[in-house]
């Protein structure tokens, strides 16, 4: 098989728009990673009974099964059960749902990385729990952990491929497509992988940059 | 010397006027000044018989520890001695295993009582008539000297935000950091971020000020300047302050009483000139010797 110049231009609006869509994808599925993980941290942080050990639970189960098989359980067995989306607000909120679990571990950290001292000036000033959480506590320990979360932006960005199989029609599936109806995988495959690549490598770069600004003094 | 004509207070000039506040009322306890502490019958803080255990390690023994209003007390001891485990107990931030503490009247802790007191409504209550300062400043790095100031006078006095700046701007200026007030403490020195510490504290109108080593993380040339404003505030509220320092000569000239604190007991207490000169334990003796010896 010889690489077609031609054809290869001709699908790249094609590609485009599924690029978009992943884009999409990624940014709705880490603002939803984003506030859930959060909730999640502080709720296990809070140590409510039955609450907060029922949170931990759900974390190390997403944790420990496959974003696939969430997916397709999402996609494919709940609406037996009368709970159906459309391919790609499922697509969002399960990979949002999924990387809530490994966000909910990087706020930990951070909040774990607040000195106990900044907890003992807010008790000092009687303060309320909820300003101590979100004035005090969260922008210094969410502050520590954005390049983290840039990192898994990206990686989400990436792993969004897998929504292809319950049918988002995003870059992957958008290649594939293009391949089964042509029989020319060379040029969409490469290209897309090529697109994913355009996209998260300044992103990488765009992280490095974060780690280095919000590292933590000394 | 007068602490106010000090030349090193000179940019605290102000300290004579937002300190005494004019004629009725105390700018910075919100309460009514005169010459005497007013003394409504009992101490402001009372420990009674309290304990605090760590494992098998008993840092108080059954301490029973008054401090009147108005009264400006000094902790000294070795260090484990229980000394800062005292002050931890009144701002709430360990609970006593066994005993009552009262502050002002209210109870802030009783052992009876057992886990209900823990932040309940009383609890609360009676903490916010306590400030402290930390050894290490513990401001929010995050914020503005200001900003650092105004938190709890607008979330948990309800003060309006521009009265609650006016306030702020008061206390930076009796600080010396009137110039200052957008700094963040990353911006400032050690010595500097302790002055703001004292002035956050302050803005809660405390009754009781409690000073946690406040000089002890500082480099040697940063200390003058915070127990200059500590001094000066002891010269001029009747708010009551009780300090664990390591100060000794500071101590000796600002308290009106010094308590000598060894394995989790008040070994003794009385007026520095005691305590200094004419120590009638010989614990306190044999420490103020291996203090007070370089």
């Amino acid at each position: 098989m010889i690489w077609d110049n031609a054809f290869a231009i001709s699908i790249i609006p094609m590609l485009l728009k599924g690029l978009w869509v992943t884009i999409q994808l990624t940014l709705l599925g880490t603002l939803i990673a984003a506030v859930l993980g959060l909730v999640a941290a502080v709720i296990r942080r809070l140590q409510i009974p039955v609450v907060s050990p029922a949170v931990s639970f759900i974390v190390i189960f997403i944790r420990g099964t496959p974003l696939l098989i969430q997916a397709y359980v999402a996609f494919f067995v709940l609406p037996i059960y009368g709970i159906s989306f459309n391919a790609f607000t499922t697509g969002v909120v399960i990979i949002g749902i999924n990387y809530s679990a490994y966000m909910a571990e990087v706020y930990r950290s951070g909040i774990q990385g607040v000195p106990n001292g900044q907890w003992e000036a807010a008790t000092a000033l009687s303060l309320p729990a909820t300003r101590v959480w979100f004035r005090i506590i969260l922008p210094q320990a969410v502050r520590t952990v954005i390049p983290m979360l840039g990192n898994y932006l990206i990686q989400m960005f990436k792993d969004s491929a897998v929504l292809s199989a319950i049918t988002v029609v995003e870059l992957m599936a958008t290649a594939q497509s293009i391949g089964t109806s042509t029989y020319r995988y060379l040029e969409p495959l490469t290209m897309a992988g090529a697109l994913f690549f355009l996209v998260s490598y300044p992103a990488s770069r765009l992280v490095n940059k974060l780690e280095r600004r919000y590292a933590p003094k000394q | 010397m007068h602490p106010n004509n000090d030349p090193a207070l000179s940019d605290i000039g102000l300290a004579e006027t937002v300190l005494s506040g004019g004629p009725r009322t105390d700018r910075i306890t919100g309460m009514p000044t005169g010459s005497a502490p007013i003394v409504a019958g009992g101490p402001i803080v009372a420990f009674d018989n309290v304990s605090k255990n760590w494992g098998d390690n008993q840092v108080l023994k059954a301490l029973n520890f008054n401090v009147n209003p108005g009264e400006k007390v000094s902790i000294i001891g070795p260090s484990g001695s229980g000394k800062t485990t005292i002050l931890r107990i009144l701002m709430t931030l360990e609970s006593p295993t066994e005993g009552q503490v009262n502050v002002d009247g209210d109870v802030l802790w009783d052992v009876k009582l057992g886990d209900k007191i823990r932040e309940s409504k009383v609890m609360r209550a009676t903490r916010r008539k306590i400030g402290m300062v930390f050894q290490g400043f513990n401001l929010f790095p995050h914020m503005t000297a200001l900003e650092n100031i105004i938190e709890a006078p607008v979330h948990v006095l309800g003060m309006n935000k521009a009265e609650a700046r006016d306030r702020a701007a008061e206390l930076l200026q009796l600080v010396g950091l009137g110039t200052h007030m957008n700094h963040t403490p990353p911006q400032l020195s050690g010595g500097q971020q302790q002055r703001v510490a004292i002035a956050r504290a302050l803005a809660m109108r405390p009754k009781v000020l409690l000073f946690d080593e406040p000089t002890s993380a500082l480099d040697p040339e940063l200390i003058g300047e915070v127990l200059n404003v500590i001094r000066n505030l002891a010269n001029s509220t009747d708010m009551t302050m009780l300090m664990v320092t390591h100060e000794m000569r500071f101590a000796e000239e600002i308290s009106d009483r010094v308590v000598m604190f060894d394995h989790g007991s008040a070994v003794e207490s009385g007026p520095p000139e005691q305590i200094f000169k004419n120590p009638q334990e010989e614990r306190t003796r044999a420490f103020l010797q291996a203090v007070l010896k370089h």
